[in-house]
């Protein structure tokens, strides 16, 4: 069974000018399908206002479809009584640090998921040992966040959702604020996450360095999901990506202009050392 | 701008007063400044002297962090102690033409520093050796029984510690919109007193913008972590009292009995 999926997905921001009445409709999600099995780690592409964010927000019931439905494990959110169950299942880490860190002591804010969820504070402590551990900053446990840099702090918050142990973390471009050796810590703990917790990602980005990773990709345009594969597949498609005003990664454009120059390089080459070997092979 | 401000002022150390429930401590607080109120006879005062001086000696606080504590409070004590002295009438003791000094006057004045100088004194003691943390847990605590008549003891307290807990990042932006706007032309340490308040608004402004977004977003990101009010809320960090919370509750109730004793007898 699929840990998450949607069906006709659709979702309007309406505006009400002062008297109540709709003053004007963006249609912000428009009809998206997706469905997600547990333990993929998925990268969900698009430049702004193409719907990612809405779309995440669903994910977690933060905001619910205007049309349509979504199913976390099963639970329509839609449903109210299952409103907690679905925020416990499906963790979020958002895009400012700063604003996502409640406690004043790095172990306070962590253990302040469980506290939520009313679980006996022996447990609170194991859980907490045990987060901070997964994302490597179990050392700074008694610190203040306010000392911390941005990639540790971001990792302090995707503790703070792991504590809750959730089946699935939704990250709504957990790296946009980050220098970039603040981005290379946080996506190795997501990946270090998928790849021995088993915890299934689904990870919102623009920056396509982070997509190769995923096991699957969708690429959003105008609330609609554009173009969906995995990663090969989606770099293989330059011209197509240009369109929607995103960029493909350094390697892959290099290796797709090689190829329009007639040598014969495959297509969407992801890494350097598969360029590497590539350009070996050829010569 | 930031070493400027100091937030609380705990101090660390291992003492019996830093590890002790902050419940019994904002309980002595409030007994000891009862006790200071219920003074009226040097024995009174004599009291309450002996518990601070105990106090401050089993706090391993330096007596220099209690002493920077009162600078503030100076101007505070000599406007108090000029007006006691001069506004009360009685028998007259020193005359300055037409200002007169008097014996009553004198008395009062001198209680009232006495007394204003004890709280504070006490007062700090207790910020001294208590977290902020531990404070508005203590805090939430105590005023628990509150709840019966409906108020928010746990979302104040909740208030109060996201309020600790973004003072800096809210500082850290006031130097950053600042600089910001100085780099284009605005300054704020020219002219006079209207000038100056002026210039503050295009400080004001993005600051608080920021601070509404940052609540917003704060607002979802615990809602997102299953927040849902102080109910069915479970503690990482409970208070339990231990051995030596219950004796100091029996020193403050002894304190709270030698007062009334004093005042009454004596």
């Amino acid at each position: 069974m699929s840990l998450i999926r949607t069906e006709k997905l659709k979702h309007d921001y309406i505006r009400h000018d002062e008297n109540g009445n709709v003053e004007s409709k963006t249609r912000a999600v428009d009809g998206v399908d997706i469905e997600v099995a547990e333990g993929e780690f998925i990268a969900i592409l698009g430049s702004n206002g193409s719907g990612k964010s809405t779309l995440a927000a669903h994910l977690n019931a933060m905001l619910f479809p205007t049309e349509g439905c979504v199913w976390v494990d099963g639970k329509d959110t839609l449903k109210p009584e299952n409103l907690w169950d679905i925020r416990a299942t499906a963790g979020m880490v958002f895009q400012n640090p700063d604003n996502q860190i409640i406690g004043q002591v790095v172990e306070e804010d962590v253990g302040f998921g469980p506290e939520n969820i009313g679980m006996p504070t022996k447990e609170i402590w194991e859980r907490v040992e045990e987060s901070l551990k997964a994302v490597g900053m179990w050392e700074y446990r008694e610190h203040s966040p306010n000392k911390l840099s941005g990639g540790q702090k971001q990792r302090v918050s995707i503790a703070g959702v792991i504590a809750m142990h959730p089946k699935c973390i939704v990250m709504d471009e957990p790296t946009a604020m980050l220098d970039p050796s603040g981005r290379k810590e946080v996506i190795r703990a997501i990946r270090a996450l998928n790849d021995v917790e088993k915890i299934t990602i689904i990870l919102i980005t623009h920056y396509m360095e982070e997509v190769i990773y995923a096991n699957r990709v969708f690429v959003m345009d105008k609330g609609k999901i554009a173009l969906s594969g995995t990663p090969k597949e989606i770099f293989s498609q330059v011209e197509k990506l240009r369109e929607l005003k995103l960029d493909v990664p350094q390697v892959t454009a290099l290796s797709y202009e090689l190829k329009k120059r007639g040598i014969n390089v495959s297509e969407g080459i992801l890494s350097v050392d598969e360029l590497t070997d590539e350009l070996g092979r050829i010569r | 701008m930031k070493d400027r401000m100091t937030l609380g002022q705990y101090y660390p150390a291992d003492s019996v007063l830093h590890r002790m429930d902050p419940r019994v401590k904002l309980t002595g607080t409030i007994v000891y400044i009862i006790a200071l109120f219920l003074a009226k006879s040097i024995w009174g005062y004599l009291l309450a002297a002996a518990f601070l001086v105990t106090v401050i000696i089993i706090s391993k606080v330096p007596v220099k962090f209690m002493v920077k504590g009162m600078r503030s409070i100076v101007l505070l004590i000599v406007i108090t102690v000029l007006f006691n002295m001069f506004m009360t009438p009685g028998e007259t003791l020193v005359e300055f033409g037409r200002v007169h000094i008097t014996k009553e006057g004198a008395a009062l004045a001198s209680a009232m520093a006495i007394r204003l100088i004890f709280l504070i004194m006490g007062s700090n003691i207790m910020t001294l050796t208590t977290t902020p943390n531990q404070l508005t847990d203590g805090l939430e605590s105590l005023m628990s029984p509150l709840k019966i008549i409906h108020m928010p003891v746990h979302e104040v307290a909740m208030m109060m510690s996201i309020a600790l807990r973004f003072i800096p990042i809210l500082m850290e932006e006031t130097d950053k919109i600042m600089k910001a706007q100085m780099a284009r032309g605005a300054s704020f340490d020219e002219g006079n007193l209207i000038e100056r308040a002026k210039s503050l608004v295009p400080l004001l402004v993005p600051l608080f913008v920021s601070a509404f977004r940052r609540a917003g977003d704060l607002a979802l990101a615990m809602e997102a972590r299953c927040y849902r009010g102080g109910e069915h809320r479970t503690k990482m960090k409970p208070l339990c009292y231990k051995a030596g919370d219950y004796i100091g509750y029996v020193v403050l109730a002894a304190l709270f009995a030698a007062a009334i004793a004093i005042r009454i007898i004596l």
